[in-house]
């Protein structure tokens, strides 16, 4: 009798330990509740309600839910994030007056803050252009056709510093960019490209950053691939990373040639992904691994 | 003077008396170690910060030597208590001779 109650004993052990590994573990790779306020000032929307286009993910959060207590230390304060180096230095460009115009950054838009609300809207159509642009694609074509000066490369240094510093004056506003209209076509393209399986891997971002998120991607947290927060500080490369530089690694990850940083492709896959975001905060200069 | 080089200091504008408050430095310097070669294997010369120091009112609260190992960008964070209204004095010096200075005020109430 003792020999058969023993099996019984041992299921039911097992079984709790089981279950306590499992609560422990959804606690783990998982986005965690903790409150993103920047500054002890500007309150960071980290988990929204899906925009209705999304059919298969219920919740969209922000990947600082899915870094360590340290790491999201850094974003919290501006005078922890590496970051803000790179937007003061973008300060100083945004005052120099270059090219054969004669003009600045400041001499159309005066102060960065009017441009507020700027990086919440884009990747944005341009009518004139006939065109879905980019913030890189919008800050050349203000140095070439406005400045008359030379472009910036679509993920140097000045460019992404830039990119931070318009960025940086949107936090805590909604992500909000217009799929629908004549940017629907490029949207769509957008869509088609995160669904596509690339490389010798045959992945799509969808199968990482949609069917896996939450999940330990070797020794890392695999996020939701949400861009809000980009230009994005990583500790890995101690630098200001742009969107596109993101997807290139991505997609070099799978073992495929990459698109183009600036390509067609890769401004349409900004806008799909930047839409999945809508409803979440403008976080960038972001801090992550 | 180095390029690029530009001091930032963050304390809290008031205190409590006695009350142990938080300094955050940061001085982005490219902390050249003097280790490097350059393309054509000429060893580029050291250019680091070799001294940090810290006075409030006069009295000195930490006092740092740094070396060629530390990285670009010394962050310095440490407490100090504050018995009194005054100023903090920060200095930092360059190995080319610079010094480069800060000052911030506190408000005891």
């Amino acid at each position: 009798m003792t020999r058969a109650f023993a099996p019984g004993l041992t299921t039911a052990l097992t079984a709790v330990a089981l279950a306590g590994f499992t609560g422990a573990a959804a606690a783990g790779p998982g986005p965690d509740e903790d409150q993103l306020v920047i500054n002890g000032e500007i309150e960071i929307v980290t988990e929204a309600e899906a925009p209705a286009h999304m059919e298969y993910v219920d919740t969209v959060y922000s990947g600082w839910r899915f870094r360590s207590d340290e790491t999201q230390a850094v974003q919290m304060d501006d005078f922890d994030n590496p970051a803000m180096i790179w937007v003061e230095n973008a300060m100083e460009d945004w005052e120099t007056v270059e090219g054969a115009a004669g003009e600045s950054c400041a001499s159309c838009h005066g102060d960065v803050e009017e441009l507020r609300g700027v990086r919440a809207v884009y990747p944005k159509w341009n009518e004139e252009a006939g065109e879905v642009r980019t913030l890189e694609m919008q800050i050349n074509d203000c140095r070439e056709t406005r400045m008359e000066a030379e472009p910036w490369k679509y993920s140097g240094g000045d460019m992404i510093n830039m990119t931070a510093l318009i960025a940086s004056v949107s936090r805590g506003m909604p992500v909000n960019v217009a799929i629908d209209g004549p940017a629907q076509s490029t949207w769509e393209q957008g869509q088609e490209l995160y669904y596509t399986r690339f490389g010798q891997l045959e992945l799509s971002c969808a199968n990482c950053h949609e069917d896996n998120y939450g999940m330990m991607i070797r020794a890392d947290h695999l996020s939701q691939g949400q861009i809000n927060g980009f230009p994005t500080y990583r500790l890995k490369n101690t630098k200001l990373n742009s969107v596109h530089a993101r997807f290139r690694g991505c997609i070099r990850d799978t073992r495929a040639h990459t698109f183009a940083e600036g390509s067609p492709e890769f401004v349409a896959l900004e806008l799909y992904v930047a839409s999945r975001g809508n409803g979440l905060s403008v976080e960038g200069p972001s801090v992550r691994n | 003077m180095a390029d690029g080089v530009k001091p930032r200091v963050k304390v809290p504008k008031t205190a409590a008396a006695g009350e142990a408050i938080t300094i955050k430095t940061l001085i982005s310097h490219k902390m050249e170690s003097g280790q490097r070669k350059d393309g054509d294997g000429n060893t580029i010369p050291r250019s680091i910060i070799n001294r940090f120091v810290v006075d409030f009112n006069g009295e000195n609260v930490i006092d740092v030597t740094l070396e060629p190992a530390i990285s670009t960008n010394p962050y310095f964070e440490f407490e100090a208590t504050v018995p009194e209204s005054g100023e903090f004095t920060f200095k930092w010096f360059d190995d080319d001779g610079s010094v480069y200075e800060e000052t911030k005020a506190v408000e005891v109430g």
